[in-house]
């Protein structure tokens, strides 16, 4: 799923569900290798502003389910990879084995849950590898050896923190990415992902350079939103394709 | 550690190591002699403890049982959660960090972790609901005259939920050097267990009190329960004793408005900051906004170890709407002359309910966790 790959994130039914899947469209054809569905909470902890913002306001009209719609609008349209990016609350009221079922027959193919870490995730891997859904798990620079071992063995691709902090977009690549991506590189199997943070293409370029198998770019798409609403849709292209270059090395 | 199938580290991976950091700490730390003696020090000569157990004269007569009240109200601060602030600020000092940060909603468990830290010589920021800093705007003033930075929460429903995201995502920043100071048994493990044993020394004093005065243990033991800590803390050391132990919520403007902080009592099982619990949440799994005439009751969860006890069936939980709390505010405030904290004054207002149905000469003891000063604004609207 993951190699040069450029991750595309967008909040789930923002501003609206039709308009998530033309973005998501939007962006596989422009470039993206997989998109990343964030489903909105109430709580979002690991979030910094610009995606809070787009979950307070989708949080005004939505319902968990939506995300299975939209899921099977784009797979009418596209085979790209999509995870699921969540907090384990919602998924864990629906219940997680109905939840992972309804994911993985709308074409998800992977679930990463944020504050969901591995010792506390043996039944929810267990239903997920039961059901066939591709389950991620995050590791951060202070992930320790040990840690990232068993990430590694749980997940099809590591999702690597860049920084200590939240989403959103940075000046810098923070020096810290660098340090952990290449022990992450050392020490696990699967590829890795870097994300939080990572907004221009010169940070991608950097980034693969030092040996990522992929970037995730979030909040950089969400402030269009958040400006644009709907009618993003042509920044949306626009971004990717230059955030692709960083990849390409033809900006 | 769980409770049960409660508590647990939802957490992000990025805040694993620094949990695994505060618990290897704590466990080295609450075995240490001299850790133990300088915070036995500061809980006797900074905060005023041990508190009295006061019997309630005028109360027990009124109501044909004997009612004892034990006297948090009494703490340096005005609330039980000094006993905590100081703990873990001492904690937080052993463990080398120089900042601390809190939540608060009402603005007592703010108070009292900037009292700690100014105490402790360390740097504190306090994050608080945007709505609550409008509603509280003294004890804002108070946190900033000891020193402490204050940052109002915009985000969420602006209120001590919003409080403890944002705290949270300081201390994925911050934990290099600095301990989150959380305010009640709530939160990734360790820290129910931590808020507990610190809080627990309630309980020990009332159990030696109680039994030098009556030389018998009580029949009931009555506290609020926000997110729980002063619950926990005079519960904890009667655990396996025949006493029953109520742990009372906030019923706000009724159970049946939807306007209320039982969590335990009208909510569902849930996962947030970090803990398997109890929440008030609709049925996509997002929290909803919570009402108490009580700030300090009004959050959208409680404590694991609450959930827990509840439904084991160790404890008993009710709930007090507003009107039936302001009540016992007044009668305390006029009956004895002691005015409560609103939080304080649902445990009052149960133990007025049930010692109607108790044999006379039976005790309750009524964890009376805070004082009323903080309250005068909201409770003079609400009489006029
Ligand atoms: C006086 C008082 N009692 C009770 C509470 C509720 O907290 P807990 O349930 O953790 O004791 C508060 C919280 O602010 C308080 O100020």
């Amino acid at each position: 799923m993951i190699d040069k790959s450029l991750v595309v994130f967008f909040t789930a039914s923002y501003p609206s569900p039709e308009k998530t899947v033309e973005f998501m469209l939007t962006a596989s054809e422009a470039g993206a290798d997989v998109i990343e569905l964030g489903i909105p909470f109430s709580d979002p902890v690991a979030d910094g502003k610009t995606i809070q913002e787009s979950y307070v306001r989708t949080l005004k009209n939505f319902r968990v389910k939506q995300v299975f719609d939209i899921m099977k609008a784009f797979r009418e349209e596209s085979d790209k990879p999509v995870v699921i990016m969540s907090y384990f609350n919602p998924i864990y009221r629906m219940g997680v084995r109905d939840f992972v079922e309804r994911a993985y027959s709308s074409g998800v193919d992977a679930m990463l849950v944020v504050d969901l870490p591995y010792d506390e995730a043996e039944e929810y891997a267990d239903i997920c590898s039961s059901i066939g859904m591709d389950t991620v798990f995050l590791a951060a620079p202070n992930t320790s050896e040990e840690r990232l071992r068993a990430i590694d063995e749980l997940s099809t691709f590591i999702y690597l923190v860049s920084t200590y902090g939240v989403t959103g977009e940075r000046k810098e690549i923070s020096p810290l990415a660098f340090e952990a991506l290449k022990r992450a590189k050392n020490i696990c199997k699967k590829p890795v992902a870097v994300g939080f943070g990572v907004s221009k293409a010169d940070h991608v370029r950097q980034l693969i350079d030092a040996g990522a198998d992929g970037v995730v770019v979030g909040s950089a798409f969400i402030r269009i939103i958040n400006e644009k609403g709907g009618s993003a849709v042509e920044d949306i292209r626009k971004l990717t394709l230059n955030l692709k270059s960083g990849i390409l090395g033809s900006y | 550690m769980r409770f049960g199938e409660f508590g647990g580290r939802y957490v992000p991976e990025v805040l694993i190591p620094p949990l695994e950091e505060l618990e290897r700490a704590y466990n080295d730390l609450k075995e240490d002699e001299k850790f133990r003696r300088e915070l036995d020090y500061y809980l006797r000569n900074y905060a005023g403890r041990p508190t009295p157990l006061y019997f309630a004269e005028n109360m027990s007569r009124e109501l044909g049982v004997k009612i004892y009240l034990k006297r948090e109200d009494l703490l340096h601060g005005g609330a039980h959660k000094i006993n905590n602030t100081l703990g873990q600020a001492l904690l937080a000092k052993y463990m080398g960090k120089r900042r601390i940060i809190a939540e608060t909603g009402a603005g007592q468990h703010g108070v009292a972790t900037a009292m700690a830290a100014s105490l402790f010589g360390l740097e504190a920021e306090i994050y608080m609901g945007a709505e609550d800093y409008d509603r509280q705007k003294m004890n804002v003033f108070r946190m900033r005259l000891l020193g402490a930075k204050v940052t109002a929460v915009e985000s969420g429903s602006r209120t001590l939920k919003d409080a403890i995201n944002e705290a949270l995502r300081d201390w994925v920043e911050s934990f290099e050097y600095t301990h989150y100071l959380i305010g009640s048994v709530v939160g990734p493990h360790p820290f129910p267990t931590i808020v507990r044993d610190f809080q627990s020394v309630i309980g020990a004093e009332t159990k030696r009190q109680i039994l030098e005065m009556e030389e018998t243990l009580p029949d009931a033991i009555v506290a609020c329960v926000g997110g729980g800590s002063n619950a926990m803390g005079i519960f904890y050391p009667f655990l396996n004793d025949k006493v029953e132990l109520i742990g009372v919520e906030a019923a706000g403007r009724g159970i049946e408005t939807g306007k209320h902080s039982a969590s335990l009592l009208a909510g569902s099982k849930g996962v947030l900051h970090g803990m398997l619990s109890y929440f008030l949440q609709d049925e996509d799994g997002m929290m909803l906004d919570t009402h108490s005439i009580a700030a300090g009751l009004d959050y959208p969860g409680v404590g694991p170890e609450h959930a827990f006890l509840k439904d084991s069936g160790k404890c008993r939980y009710v709930a007090v709407n507003d009107e039936e709390a302001l009540k016992a505010f007044a009668l305390l405030s006029k009956k004895e002359g002691i005015i409560p904290a609103l939080e304080s004054a649902h445990a009052v207002a149960y133990a007025v309910r049930m010692a109607e149905e108790m044999d006379k000469d039976s005790i309750i003891i009524v964890n009376l966790s805070g004082r009323g000063d903080k309250d005068m604004g909201i409770v003079m609207e609400m009489m006029a």
